[in-house]
């Protein structure tokens, strides 16, 4: 692109926005279906299908282990994927604000084209808007995937029940707390990065190896606390998690103690939680360590009859309190 | 295991709790700081008391000892054209008179900005010449020297657009009001270990001497707290209260006098209200004449007005130790952390907010 911003020309629909297509998406998401350029794509696919939507606004848009554009890929393949489906498609939209360097552009888009590579998803269709500055924070992205469903009955929240194993992929925290150290203003550095990840090949692999899961769910925003409580209330069940079994590195803990924050309400990008019936947790476990993403894998609860729709931890000193959902926004506090 | 970790080892939490439901017959002890109030609750101490121990949370938590008429004036100060709010997170939700507060503000178009550090207060002013950044000074006797060097350091700069609300509370005034309260009935102290980090030992002898109560200042950790239940347990059993520092991998008996006399430079003490309790004599800080000109109140023409409290809502009681937070007839119906009607609800070291997120009916 020889304009080193972006202009609101190029939000316009002419040439210069034929330009940016050609030049930047084209290139980086290439694939047949794309690359025909109609008004709407067609897909080939069988069967039940799964589709997911989420926007993406994080800020800062590059932090350690990712940036937007491949966070905006992950994460919706991430949430096509715990519907016990295999990712296909992305559509993505595209929020520019004018005078953004191109070259932060470029950077994004590269990044979002490669993620979608490793994950086995075509991004088959897209939309670009640019918006006069201040009217948005640098680029918002929307992208909406669409995959195959799998799993047969299809894992769902509400289908937790008594005496299941709880599972979780690896640690929690370490994507919420990488973009609350980076974040502008905050003086506050800590040596950790984004888990930010596709966790579908892994997902696949488990659902075709081992029958029976109840839930698949990646615990984003509000964390896993959050998570869990939806689970227990969808389930109408208890759920007992253990605090000892549940891995939070060192990193993370100490980081989480500086700032006040509890690392149980913090986003994941490339963990899940796992729930199924105990006869198969073991085997499941093996799945998951034997891939990179999931090495970290532990059991880490236990659905149970008591205390319905409520979360309780059992602490590091044997002592039970409730884990509750998370109200709003985790807020730094005085001292 | 490492240093830290040892302060939370389940084996050696388990005899402690032995000892502790050996050798006492239980304790109505209060906890003043809204961290320990949280240490207790999070790691779940709370569960494990041995029979007859009662734990109740004082008036620890800064932003729940902030009065109405406080809330009204910084929010006050919110509305004003040019003003910048610069403020500790925990005070965002914070509800004023009529369930206003900074979030709607800022949804209103006032200008709030959430800082980390006091010193984040004074690059906004610096970095906004034209306008006039108010930082809401809420906090004890841990946060005011910090704030106090932040106002050393506005005048050495010269950056004369930072000014401060000051509504600085002091801890051992507010123990002396609870302690004389003829309804008290606290058998023992845990003392703020931040707080104790800055003022030292000596200013809650009184606590004893005068009082008969002993008090113990202690860390966060399950270990911490398990010791100093021991040890006020023990005083209480053989009649010989003490004030006592088991904190002292943090805390010197000294305190920080540096931090006092940075601290002392700049703010004198004056009275102050208490949300619930309600004005306790030279419990506050207010600005020193030579560092007036970083008076906020005094720049922008506020004035503290009495509002009316909040009906229905026993947040005074709870900060006394007079009621545990679910004997509230609010509690989880008219007043949860999505709705809190009191501050108790709102600040995430609020005893109710604790009792609301963490605690198991049995």
């Amino acid at each position: 692109m020889t304009d080193t911003k972006v202009l609101l020309d190029y939000g316009s629909g002419g040439r210069a926005s034929h330009r940016l297509v050609g030049e930047l998406f084209l290139t980086h998401f290439a694939n047949p279906e794309l690359c025909r350029l109609n008004d709407a794509a067609r897909l080939e696919l069988t069967g039940p299908l799964a589709v997911s939507t989420d926007s993406y606004t994080v800020d800062p848009i590059f932090f350690p282990g990712g940036d937007i554009g491949s966070l905006a890929v992950h994460g919706t393949v991430n949430d096509v994927a715990m519907l016990g489906a295999v990712p296909r498609y992305l559509t993505c939209g595209f929020i520019i604000e004018e005078g953004l360097e191109m070259a932060v552009l470029e950077r994004v888009v590269a990044s979002m084209g490669r993620a979608a590579r490793e994950a086995n998803v075509s991004i088959v269709t897209g939309d670009t808007k640019v918006v006069p500055r201040g009217t948005v924070d640098k680029l918002f992205i929307n992208t909406t995937g669409i995959g195959e469903i799998i799993s047969d009955p299809t894992p769902s929240g509400d289908r937790a029940a008594p005496g299941d194993a709880v599972l979780l992929s690896g640690s929690m925290g370490d994507h919420g707390l990488t973009i609350l150290s980076t974040r502008e203003g905050l003086n506050f550095e800590a040596p950790v990065k984004s888990d930010s990840a596709a966790l579908a090949g892994l997902v696949v692999k488990l659902l075709r190896e081992v029958p029976g899961v109840h839930v698949l769910r990646d615990p984003t925003r509000g964390g896993l606390a959050t998570t869990l409580n939806e689970i227990a209330e969808s389930s109408a069940a208890g759920i007992l998690l253990e605090e000892t079994l549940v891995p939070v590195t060192d990193a993370v803990r100490a980081g989480c103690s500086f700032l006040g924050l509890d690392p149980y309400y913090l986003a994941n990008e490339g963990k899940f939680i796992c729930i199924l019936p105990e006869d198969n947790a073991e085997r499941a476990l093996a799945i998951m360590r034997a891939d990179p993403l999931g090495a970290g894998a532990c059991r880490v609860g236990t659905v149970v009859a008591d205390h319905p729709r409520q979360v309780v931890l059992k602490t590091v000193l044997g002592g039970k309190r409730l884990l509750t959902m998370l109200e709003g926004e985790q807020l730094p506090r005085i001292c | 295991m490492s240093f830290l970790d040892s302060f939370k080892d389940p084996e050696l939490s388990r005899r402690l709790l032995d000892q502790l439901a050996a050798e006492g017959q239980g304790l109505r002890f209060m906890e003043v700081c809204g961290t320990h109030t949280v240490a207790i609750f999070q790691s779940g101490l709370h569960s494990l008391l041995p029979p007859g121990f009662v734990h109740l949370s004082g008036p620890g938590c800064p932003v729940c000892v902030t009065d109405d008429a406080e809330v009204a004036a910084y929010l006050e100060a919110a509305n004003k054209p040019g003003v910048i709010m610069a403020t500790f997170g925990d005070l965002m939700k914070v509800p004023g008179p009529g369930g206003a507060n900074l979030k709607t503000a800022q949804a209103e178009g006032a200008r709030v900005k959430v800082v980390y550090a006091p010193f984040d207060a004074l690059t906004l002013a610096r970095d906004n010449p034209g306008d006039t950044v108010v930082f809401i000074g809420v906090g004890f006797e841990t946060t005011a020297p910090t704030i106090a060097a932040t106002v050393m350091m506005a005048r050495a700069q010269g950056i004369a657009n930072f000014k401060v609300l000051s509504f600085h509370k002091l801890v051992p005034p507010a123990l002396s009001a609870l302690l004389s309260d003829p309804e008290m009935n606290i058998e023992a102290f845990i003392l703020p270990g931040h707080v104790s980090t800055i003022i030292g030992l000596a200013p809650y002898e009184f606590i004893a001497r005068d009082h008969g109560v002993p008090a113990v200042i202690a860390g966060f950790e399950p270990m911490d707290i398990l010791q100093a239940l021991l040890a006020l347990t023990r005083m209480r059993k053989s009649g010989k209260p003490e004030v006592k520092n088991l904190y002292t991998r943090v805390t010197s008996d000294a305190g920080n006098p540096k931090a006092m006399a940075v601290m002392n430079e700049v703010f004198r003490t004056c009275d102050a209200r208490w949300r619930g309790i309600g004005v306790i004599p030279g419990s506050g800080l207010t600005f020193r004449e030579a560092y007036a000109e970083f008076d906020a109140f005094a720049a922008l023409g506020i004035e503290l007005k009495t509002v009316a409290p909040i009906k229905g809502c026993r947040c005074g009681d709870v900060l006394k130790g007079k009621l545990k937070p679910s004997d509230c007839p609010l509690f989880k119906t008219a007043c949860t952390p999505a709705r809190p009607v009191g501050p108790c609800m709102v600040s995430t070291e609020g005893s109710c907010a604790a009792y609301f997120k963490y605690h198991l009916d049995a």
